[in-house]
């Protein structure tokens, strides 16, 4: 069995209206050195098989299909 | 003249566009559970409001994959009107029939209320029988109605008329404050190329009896008969 962590965050660019809502609740406990939050999405996929390759062939997959919106959101994982 | 709705699993909006279909201008209107593979005999179809599935991960994104989705996109490339509406609209660009996709509201907040679009074209079956620049007032309810999408899909959009409602004040101007999601160029409706398929965030349904509040919504079901009468 693998874990597979994928990250799922909005493009660089893009209005992030909940990160720019949590950045200000941040200055206003009064953390003032906050540049900026972005949010992101945090999904974990336990795999099986052994095959590495084959594996992250298939996550690829699950996230260009369903995990990521490709028009506003990049991914990365990492497998354990 | 036929048109079926689509129920998914959280889809809320169905009946209503039922009932305006089926009691309002008495056609004939047909419910499709998302796992039907068929739309044999439809003239129009309707992806409803709601929240299907949950709206987990993305609005509309597991809906895309659902079974008739399949063949709504058989449905529209054989020219048959599909209209999205809300999360309708939401589920047509998951599944990459209209560009773009939605955003979390500008404000943080859900959305429900009446607003005021511009028609922006006349040109499409679904608004036939409106003129540009006539002003509509129609309800909205969402959360992800931040229309976005990149400069270039943008640029496609306004070149070839796709963009046909924009949120405006009650005389028509389109200023950021009629803006009630941060959408881009105020959008709050588009078209695909043949313009056979549109996606709007407001409700037409919800506004086609004056008791309501407004019959503006009228104005897309009247254009969609007329467009299929004349067909």
């Amino acid at each position: 069995m693998s874990v597979a962590k994928v990250y799922v965050t909005l493009k660089k660019g893009i209005l992030d209206p909940q990160g720019r809502a949590v950045k200000e609740s941040l200055d206003s406990l009064g953390f003032s050195g906050v540049e900026e939050v972005r949010m992101g999405k945090y999904i974990e996929v336990k795999l099986r098989g052994a095959d590495k390759d084959k594996l992250e062939k298939e996550l690829t997959g699950m996230c260009e299909k369903l995990l990521a919106n490709p028009i506003i959101e990049d991914y990365r994982y990492e497998m354990e | 003249m036929k048109f079926g709705v689509i129920i998914f699993p959280g889809s809320n909006c169905d009946h209503d566009c039922y009932h305006v279909v089926k009691h309002v201008f008495r056609k004939n209107a047909r419910f499709v559970w998302h796992k039907e593979t068929s739309l044999k005999g439809m003239d129009c179809v309707i992806v409803p409001g709601g929240f299907s599935y949950g709206d987990y991960l993305r609005a509309g994104a597991m809906a895309h994959h659902s079974p008739i989705m399949r063949e709504v996109k058989t449905f529209a490339d054989r020219g048959g009107l599909v209209l999205g509406i809300c999360n309708g609209f939401q589920i047509l660009m998951e599944s990459g029939l209209l560009p773009g996709a939605m955003l979390r509201n500008r404000g943080l907040k859900f959305v429900c209320k009446y607003v005021h679009l511009r028609l922006e074209t006349a040109d499409t079956p679904f608004t036939c029988k409106g003129s540009p620049g006539q002003v509509l007032k129609m309800p909205v309810a969402h959360y992800d109605g931040n229309y976005y999408a990149p400069a270039e899909t943008l640029q496609e959009l306004c070149d070839e008329d796709r963009i046909i409602f924009r949120y405006c004040l009650e005389d028509g101007h389109t200023a950021q404050e009629a803006n009630p999601n941060g959408s881009m160029d105020n959008i709050a409706g588009i078209c695909n190329a043949e313009r056979n398929i549109l996606g709007m965030m407001p409700h037409p349904e919800r506004c086609a009896e004056s008791f309501l509040g407004s019959s503006d919504g009228r104005l897309v079901f009247e254009s969609i008969l007329e467009q299929v009468n004349v067909k």
